[in-house]
């Protein structure tokens, strides 16, 4: 326990909303966040964590979904002795009614220290410290109120995805129903982790990827077209007229020079089999150009942070698929990949990792799927080449 | 007993009427002032939406009061953002004006439309994580303040994205951002013998290292590792197999910093961010030094980009060797790669800059 936080104080300072004046909050009524004051005071002087490892803790029928953790220094901070975190399921897309909100406030503050963070980084809802006596019994008002635990450990985490279809103009499928879908159909591989490791999905409705897919999980949805992106010729003359310099801010960013402005008939010129998709047109003009109609979505693998050999971003294994409900073909896809993973991968050894350790060819083999060229920067510059006996 | 596997409510259920009847029919939006969104469906009809920022690591009673401004304007619904921004969305032009009011009563600044500095994805830091190297939520605090002006006026080429991971396990897109803060630690772990035997299994510590810096103990008697200090760069990754190996050390452990990466494929493709500062000490509560980098930086972009620019776009353009330049940030030896994929970030050109 501690009542002066002379270093914490400091972060009340300042224009931007304070976390500590938050704890602060919560301070008042709850031992808990009283001595997670205390504590992160505690190492803002001594500039190391007081969080030990976890701990096997959960609740009944699940391997996942809390976090167990516990503090080096009980006799101090007796009410985080003991301070696990509650991973909750987001609602795709994070859209919430002020009930349910209201519902999640009233079960952690009953049960737990009434901090939250909305939300981690994967999307999920932390409730941020509990006790272990605390757990069943705020899983079970969780579950009575429609909620359920996301991922942990070497589980499926949380899938997550962009606002997509629901207020985004550019979204090429529709992000939360997939999202939505994927999720209810693997809760087996959410809450029981029995992988060489974690393992990520995350969607995004174009290729502006605005839930970082590419870069964060490891099996990545982007959303894209097949057709020619949509020129709405007027709308580019209203937005010249208001001194867009439509020639430098858009033709000119043009990474493979597939516009061209028509200064005298007043027109954007596509060449449509020149465009990538980037976006950067769409994104200059909305009202102007908009992504095609033939849409679909480009699958990717193999994004991840640094540990253990690197990180990665994905790597393109499709680059279009339709996608409808029920999403059977990217369901089985995921399956056999699982499959040859959990077979083949190491002990904290991501799927990028294993396909570097075994192979791109072998992981394309395993899933059936043929080579083209838009697997691949370049072809490969040395001779050591695998031919079937 | 909790019925289990019931999965995540249906989106549907949460979902304001507005953005119901346009799912999927949306035509165009535009910003008519920084934090705010007005988007136009092909009906004609009109969301707009008040994008507000949060310190993430919130009270219940945080939650309840934007609920409170949720229910009073927007039909008691309301959203989060990818970087934990709140965003209440309304048909009704006229309550945008109060929405923002409300919110300036409770502290909490409108923004993070582009461009300019949105909210930074962060990890747990000294709050929760045992494996953290650094906080996350007060640098988050301390640098956040100190760009505030990006996150209410969007003035910038371009997006800056930040972002914070408090140790190089990076959960958070941070090895993708403009700009990521990154708790390193520098010391070696520390087998403590007596409780590696209890605690972890041997061959696991030992696969678990990527430069193969882990051995038995030489003596046979003593079940426990020992750590070759030469070859470990403190990943910490035997620490997370075996909780007998910490290596958080106070004057160790501090903060790096990456500039240049980004996740979108407009224009180029997507980057990982690179190191420009291999190490500042850990300064709490408010990071100086770190704060300072990250100031200039932006400064720096913001002066000298073109429009749309990224930050690495920027520094591919002028090249790294200006970049230092123009930063006056030393270059030392920690900035070239030795890890795995360390060849391939070798200049192979005689063209570069003085």
């Amino acid at each position: 326990m501690a009542d002066e936080t002379p270093m914490l104080d400091e972060l009340e300072k300042g224009p931007w909303p304070s976390y500590v004046t938050e704890i602060k909050r919560m301070a008042k009524k709850n031992a808990a966040a009283k001595d997670l004051l205390g504590i992160q005071e505690q190492s803002y002087k001594d500039r190391v964590t007081h969080w030990k490892h976890g701990g096997i803790v959960g609740v009944t029928g699940y391997g996942a979904g809390v976090i167990g953790r516990y503090c080096d220094s009980p006799d101090k901070f007796p009410a985080v002795s003991a301070f696990h975190t509650v991973r909750v399921n987001n609602p795709a897309g994070w859209f919430y009614t002020t009930k349910s909100l209201r519902t999640i406030c009233d079960i952690w503050e009953k049960y737990g220290s009434g901090m939250t963070n909305f939300h981690g980084s994967t999307g999920d809802i932390i409730l941020l410290g509990t006790t272990t006596e605390n757990l069943q019994p705020c899983f079970d008002s969780l579950s009575e109120a429609g909620f359920d635990l996301g991922g942990s450990g070497s589980a499926l985490r949380t899938p997550s995805g962009c606002v997509g279809p629901a207020r985004c103009e550019w979204s090429n499928i529709d992000t939360l129903g997939l999202i939505h879908d994927l999720t209810m159909e693997f809760q087996d591989e959410i809450h029981r982790p029995r992988w060489p490791y974690k393992f990520k999905i995350k969607a995004s409705g174009c290729p502006n990827d605005c839930v970082a897919a590419i870069a964060r999980a490891d099996f990545t949805i982007i959303g894209t077209w097949r057709d020619a992106l949509r020129i709405d010729q007027s709308a580019v003359r209203e937005y010249v007229k208001g001194g867009f310099d439509v020639e430098e801010l858009v033709v000119r960013r043009c990474p493979t020079e597939a516009l061209a402005w028509d200064a005298k008939a007043m027109e954007l010129k596509l060449s449509a089999e020149d465009c990538v998709r980037c976006m950067h047109c769409i994104n200059a003009m909305p009202k102007a150009v908009r992504p095609g109609l033939e849409k679909g979505a480009t699958i990717l693998v193999g994004g991840k942070a640094p540990i253990i050999k690197g990180a990665y971003l994905s790597w393109v294994i499709v680059p279009f698929m339709k996608l409808d409900p029920p999403y059977d073909e990217l369901k089985d896809m995921l399956r056999k990949m699982w499959d040859w993973w959990d077979e083949h991968g190491r002990t904290r050894e991501r799927l990028a990792e294993l396909i570097e350790r075994l192979g791109f060819k072998t992981f394309l083999r395993e899933m059936g799927l043929k080579p083209v060229p838009q697997m691949v920067k370049y072809p490969r510059s040395n001779p050591y080449v695998f031919f079937d006996k | 007993m909790g019925r289990t596997d019931i999965g995540p409510p249906d989106f549907h259920d949460m979902l304001p009427d507005v953005i119901k009847k346009n799912y999927g029919q949306w035509k165009y939006h535009e910003i008519p002032r920084t934090g705010v969104l007005k988007h136009v469906g092909e009906s004609g009809d009109i969301v707009y939406t008040v994008r507000a920022g949060s310190p993430r690591l919130v009270s219940i009673d945080f939650i309840r009061d934007i609920c409170d401004i949720a229910d009073k304007y927007c039909d008691g619904h309301l959203r989060f953002t990818s970087r934990y921004n709140i965003e209440f969305l309304t048909p009704h032009e006229k309550n945008v004006d109060p929405i923002i009011a409300d919110l300036k009563k409770l502290g909490i600044p409108v923004g993070g439309t582009s461009p300019g500095i949105s909210n930074i994805v962060h990890t747990q830091g000294w709050i929760h994580c045992h494996s953290a190297a650094t906080d996350a939520s007060g640098l988050v605090k301390a640098i956040m303040d100190d760009v505030y002006e990006h996150f209410v006026e969007a003035k910038l080429p371009n997006h800056v994205r930040i972002a914070v991971g408090c140790c190089i396990n990076m959960c958070g897109a941070v090895h993708c951002s403009d700009i990521a803060v990154v708790g390193v630690h520098t010391k070696p772990p520390r087998p403590d013998h007596d409780k590696v035997v209890a605690q972890c299994e041997i061959p696991t510590t030992i696969q678990s290292c990527p430069t193969g810096a882990i051995r038995r103990h030489p003596d046979q008697a003593v079940k426990s590792v020992v750590v070759r200090e030469d070859l470990c760069m403190y990943c910490g990754n035997c620490f997370t197999v075996c909780p007998a190996m910490p290596l958080a050390d106070a004057q160790g452990d501090g903060i790096a910093i990456y500039v240049g990466g980004k996740v979108p494929n407009a224009r180029k493709a997507p980057m990982f961010s690179r190191m420009v500062v291999p190490f500042l000490p850990n300064r709490p509560p408010r990071w100086p030094e770190v704060v300072q980098t990250v100031r200039k930086i932006v400064d720096i972009y913001a002066a000298n980009a073109k429009p749309y620019e990224r930050l690495g776009e920027w520094i591919e353009r002028i090249g790294w060797e200006a970049f230092f330049k123009r930063t006056e940030i030393p270059f030392t030896e920690q900035h070239i790669d030795d890890f795995s994929h360390a060849v391939e970030t070798y200049r192979t050109t005689t063209q570069f800059k003085w």
